[in-house]
């Protein structure tokens, strides 16, 4: 596999401006005769395929929800980051560079993040003009918060609500250019292939998701924007159709998977309440500045919380973490709290929750001050829970939130695969083992809007590409491949329903594969998975028939996916000896439990390359190199 | 944690121009689960049973998506009021209930299985004004022009709208004014949805009427189902913002916006 | 000439008629009521009232033009209104569960129909006197005082009044939420005002066949 990241040169707050200036053009009038195919709606794909119209390509854009407005964006609660340093307290591209390179414990690239936090200011310009109302001071200018991991406020936000605007705006541009036929739009269609015609991503194989009919698309460029795989776990905070189809057939078709183990688990959601449990909810950090987290100092305690003498309560994070308390990072609170559930103290249904308990903050500051601070907070746990947090402690358990690993790209955001463009969480690029609050919203946005839209004319314009269309051999044979994998889920005919494949997947990922992975559990998956898989291809039962719209049907199809791609995520934590970020390795921390990096082998991306269906994969690396900041330990003591 | 015993007459139909019929199918739940999640037991249930599952929309189920669009009881996204179904929870019914099931109703939304509706009329509206044109590209600093803390208020509140059409479902003409009249609304009270303002209106409510949609008679219906509590008040000001457009605009009839 | 025939065109610029024409149509029954509760006072007052709108001569034949004139486009409105909502939602619901709408609101087309029959049968009552069993030209209270000796009639009449009074509360609240008159500050008042000229129209004309009905009239 052939790594050339193409990382330019030069001071590090010149490399964009440079690059921007040797990119090359397409003419406008000949943007017309190019033709892109972008998957995906959220804000990278919104963002990609507006941007790309307005530019003068032709467009055709797909997602597999009903509108473009539904793709899982519009989830993100908190904020976007911007280093605007608009409240005069000494933010700065380089600062917000620092910050993100550091959070994301050194294991991302840093010309990528410089041109993130450079293009951030342009973002919320964009989202300004176009109408995002975003929260304001009474004299009428911007409002900030901070977040965590930072020392500036540099957040901009939205309400509660921020994903749901930022996306709107991008959805509305998108809207635009289809309204005027810029952009054809594609709803409720699934991507089920890749096509790469001599070496280069040519098109994609799709399913309409109504009438099951499968067809090809033909482009000069594909754009994926296809979201993150935390669904893997089968619960998490993300929406119920996220999945890593898309990515997964572009990594079986020659594109590099980069750190598949980085994954994200967020320390507030609501726990888990019975083996029914759909998806989780997060519940805002930001609970923590005034809730204290603890569990019972014995194990097996059923007494209703307020019938536990303090004398008898664990506030383990105050107690580990003298200094930072209940604002511990979000890695090591998630932590703390799975070793409290696994060691039996957990609370509530199943034992797996902590409780975040306002009463000591309510009896100092009043319940109306507690009220105004996270009355809506409070208000949708007493929805879920149907308990009263202001009575009742709240109980609270990490979930699975966030992947920070996707198909490789070079800073053009092109995967190793000519053509094949990745933008938004679907691939690697800028957050390197650890993602910070309110930069997703951030790097979906900057790719789509301020990244692609110069470097897809550089692909096109350097490279004499062929005319092909959907008559092509590669095209027939993907279409063909696709409808033999859909009608083989129909004819298994088993006894096990998709959804229950998928949950028996997830819980052994979250056990083995979650918030702390050690090497025995890692090989114990690494057994499990294929039989669990050959199990599924065995004994699977979906109902129903390829021509219609069948929910059962997507889900295999997806499930199908997360059951090879569970087996790569567990290979990348096995073969990655240290703990980093998100990938805790109980085998590699320090004396007090923090997460220790080994530099000297592993500051690198690791890119595994497919090499068919009876050969393991291989592990290529592209090496990091810190130029401007020094590697450090992160600590929170 | 009570388990409580509940009958579904649910709406089924094979696809969109088979026939549908109600069927009713016997379902458990306990007050914890979510509306979907005891829908997902009864369909794991089914399928158990050989006969296909029940197909509804839904994606994030944390009420932001819109995607879930059932009508229960009468009332789309349920009795509870404010939120959608994925956050209705089943603490709202009682042991022995009975629960009836359809989809959203509405010439413009043709069933296209089961629960499931196609919603794409709201796209349409969307594309032919709902937007500013303004390009990627360099726009004036976000502190350039400032706007009214009011008025960015009044606008989140109108474009908190989740564009799932429980509005239409709810009123008795079908009306998919709620949902027009909350982007109007939105993009005027900002100071950069100036430019736009009147080819924006005239524009989206002409897509809007030839989608189908009914009028707005003022029942009220539309607010009480609307999960995210959008006020009649955007119906009111959408009415002004379109007739001062009519009287004022210069190419006078509506058109799709992005094309004049 | 274009911009009427393209508000027209939109459904809300049918509701900017209905309201427009309904706000003219309140305006003369205002004045019909206002004159009507002369019979209280003294029937011959009427009758006078009647003779000097009748000095208007030709003038009378215009706002009798006019006001048919924005009737017609009332009931056409609403008519084609009412063929646009039903075309809207072919299919209903099994499950009806109206959670806030108002009777008002949701008899406002029968209600309408109603009032429609009534204005045929009011005119051939009291203007030609066709239906009248003892029909005095010019004399209009006596007319009216005699009309409403029929117990039957005058039923149909206070019914209709309290059917007019709904129709009228929820049209009145609704011209301002149509022509966007519309200010949280002022909302509450938008119901105070109709309901008050509701109470006002409704009961002044129900007040005479009601009193006929109690045999409370000269």
């Amino acid at each position: 596999m052939h790594l050339d990241a193409k990382l330019p040169a030069g001071p590090l707050d010149a490399k964009w401006a440079r690059h921007r200036a040797a990119l090359r053009l397409v003419s406008p009038a000949n943007k017309r005769k190019y033709h892109v195919i972008v998957v995906g709606s959220g804000l990278a794909g919104a963002s990609a395929a507006a941007s790309l119209a307005e530019l003068g390509y032709q467009v055709s854009c797909f997602c597999f929800q009903d509108s473009p407005r539904r793709a899982h964006s519009i989830a993100a609660q908190g904020g976007i980051n911007a280093a605007k340093n608009y409240q005069n307290d000494g933010d700065s591209a380089e600062r917000l560079f620092t910050d993100t390179i550091k959070g994301g414990d050194f294991r991302s690239r840093e010309a990528n993040v410089y041109r993130l936090s450079e293009v951030s200011v342009n973002i919320i310009d964009q989202c300004v003009a176009q109408g995002v109302p975003f929260a304001r001071e009474y004299g009428g200018m911007l409002a900030n918060r901070s977040f965590g991991g930072a020392q500036v406020s540099r957040t901009f936000y939205a309400r509660g609500q921020t994903g749901q605007q930022l996306l709107i705006g991008a959805y509305q541009a998108l809207e635009r250019q289809i309204g005027l036929g810029a952009v054809k739009m594609y709803e409720r269609h699934e991507m089920l292939d890749l096509v790469v015609v001599d070496g280069k991503a040519r098109g994609i194989v799709v399913r309409d998701l109504i009438t099951g009919e499968m067809s090809s698309h033909a482009g000069d460029a594909v754009v994926l924007g296809t979201g993150g795989y935390g669904n893997v776990f089968y619960l998490s905070t993300n929406a119920k159709g996220s999945n890593v189809t898309a990515a997964f057939r572009a990594y079986k078709r020659g594109a590099g998977f980069a750190n598949p183990c980085f994954t994200q688990i967020h320390p507030t959601c609501i726990p888990v309440s019975g083996d029914y449990q759909s998806k989780l909810t997060l519940m805002s950090e930001s609970l923590r500045n005034d809730g204290r987290v603890w569990v019972p100092l014995k194990q097996g305690d059923t007494r209703a919380p307020g019938d536990i003498p303090e004398a008898e309560r664990d506030y383990y994070l105050e107690r580990k973490y003298p200094s930072y308390g209940n604002l511990a990072p979000r890695d090591i609170s998630s932590r703390a709290a799975k070793e409290a559930c696994d060691d039996g103290r957990g609370v509530g249904p199943g034992g797996r929750g902590v409780y975040l308990d306002f009463a000591a903050a309510i009896a100092r500051l009043g319940e109306d001050t507690i009220r105004e601070r996270y009355g809506n907070l409070f208000d949708m746990y007493a929805q879920i829970t149907g308990e009263n947090p202001y009575k009742v402690p709240m109980r609270i358990y990490p979930a699975v939130h966030y992947t920070m690993g996707g198909l490789w790209v070079d800073y053009n955001l092109m995967s190793n695969l000519p053509g094949l463009h990745v933008i938004g969480e679907a691939n690697f690029s800028d957050h390197g083992a650890n993602r910070l609050g309110a930069s997703a919203l951030m790097q979906g946005l900057a790719d789509g809007y301020f990244v692609l839209p110069y470097t897809i004319g550089d692909y096109l314009a350097s490279n004499k590409l062929a005319p092909v269309d959907t008559s092509h051999d590669a095209f027939r044979v993907a279409e063909a491949e696709a409808k033999a994998a859909t009608d083989r889920f129909l004819a298994i005919n088993g006894t096990r329903t998709v959804d229950s494949f998928h949950r028996e997947l997830g819980q052994l990922m979250w056990e083995k594969c979650g918030m702390a992975r050690d090497r025995a559990g890692l090989e114990e998956a690494l057994r499990r998975i294929p039989e669990l898989r050959a199990e599924f291809w065995s004994n699977l039962k979906v109902l129903g028939t390829s021509d219609s719209l069948n929910q059962s049907l997507e889900k295999a199809g997806r499930v199908a996916d997360y059951m090879e791609f569970a087996e790569l995520m567990c290979r990348d934590a096995l073969e990655r000896e240290e703990s980093c970020g998100g990938h805790f390795r109980t085998e590699y921390q320090t004396a007090d439990g923090e997460a220790l990096r080994d530099d000297a082998h592993f500051a690198h991306v690791a890119v595994w390359g497919y090499e068919g269906p009876d050969a393991p994969p291989t592990r290529h690396r592209e090496e990091l190199e810190f130029e401007f900041i020094k590697l450090a330990t992160r600590s929170y003591k | 944690m009570s388990d409580m015993k509940l009958t579904l007459k649910v709406w089924r139909q094979a696809g969109p121009s088979a026939p549908g019929a109600f069927k009713s199918y016997p379902a458990s739940a306990n007050e914890h689960m979510s509306f979907l999640e005891m829908l997902d037991v009864v369909n794991e249930d089914l399928q158990e049973q050989g006969e296909e599952p029940i197909a509804f929309d839904h994606d994030c189920r944390e009420g932001i998506c819109g995607s879930c669009s059932l009508v229960i009881n009468g009332s789309p996204h349920g009795p509870k009021g404010g939120v959608t179904t994925c956050q209705l929870h089943m603490r709202s019914f009682k042991n022995g209930d009975e629960i009836v099931i359809e989809p959203w109703r509405a010439k413009s939304f043709p069933v296209l299985r089961d629960l499931v509706v196609d919603r794409s009329p709201l796209d349409r509206i969307i594309a032919a004004g709902g937007f500013i044109s303004v390009p990627t590209g360099a726009p004036p600093d976000g502190n350039a022009i400032p706007v009214a803390k009011e008025d960015s208020d009044r606008a989140m509140d109108a474009a908190a709208c989740i564009g799932c059409g429980a509005c239409v479902a709810a009123c008795p003409n079908a009306s998919a004014m709620l949902f027009t009249s909350a982007k109007v609304v939105h993009l005027s009270l900002m100071p950069q949805g100036q430019p736009e303002r009147n080819r924006r209106v005239l524009a989206m409510v002409n897509a809007m009427d030839e989608e189908g949609f009914g009028g707005c008679t003022n029942y009220g219906e539309c607010q009480a189902a609307c999960p995210k509590e959008i006020s009649v008040e955007n119906i009111a000001l959408m009415n002004r913002e379109f007739l001062r457009a009519t009287l004022h605009d210069r190419d006078g009839a509506p058109r799709v916006a992005g094309t004049m | 000439m274009n911009r009427f025939r393209a508000l027209w065109q939109s459904v809300i610029g049918k509701k900017i008629a209905m309201a427009g024409s309904g706000l003219i149509l309140v305006g003369f029954l205002i004045s019909h009521m206002a004159s009507n509760v002369l019979v209280f006072v003294d029937p011959a007052k009427l009758d006078a009232y009647a003779e000097w709108l009748h000095g208007f001569g030709g003038l009378l034949w215009v706002a009798r033009g006019g006001l048919l004139f924005f009737l017609l486009v009332h009931i056409l409105a609403a008519y084609q209104l009412t063929q646009i909502a039903r075309a809207a939602r072919p299919t209903g619901y099994h499950a009806v569960d109206y959670r806030v709408s108002t009777y008002a609101a949701r008899t406002m087309r029968w209600g309408g129909v109603l009032i429609a029959v009534f204005l045929v049968y009011h005119i051939l009552h009291f203007t030609t006197g066709t239906l009248h069993p003892d029909f005095h030209p010019g004399e209009v209270g006596r007319n009216v005082i005699e009309g409403m000796q029929v117990t039957w009639t005058a039923a149909f009449y206070a019914i209709t009044m309290v059917s007019i009074g709904a129709h009228f509360w929820h049209g009145i609240w609704s011209v301002f939420q149509t022509l966007g008159l519309n200010h949280p500050a002022w909302n509450s008042t938008r119901v105070t005002v109709a309901t008050a000229l509701t109470l006002l129209v409704a009961g002044g004309f129900l007040s005479i066949p009601v009193a006929a009905l109690l045999g409370l009239l000269p």
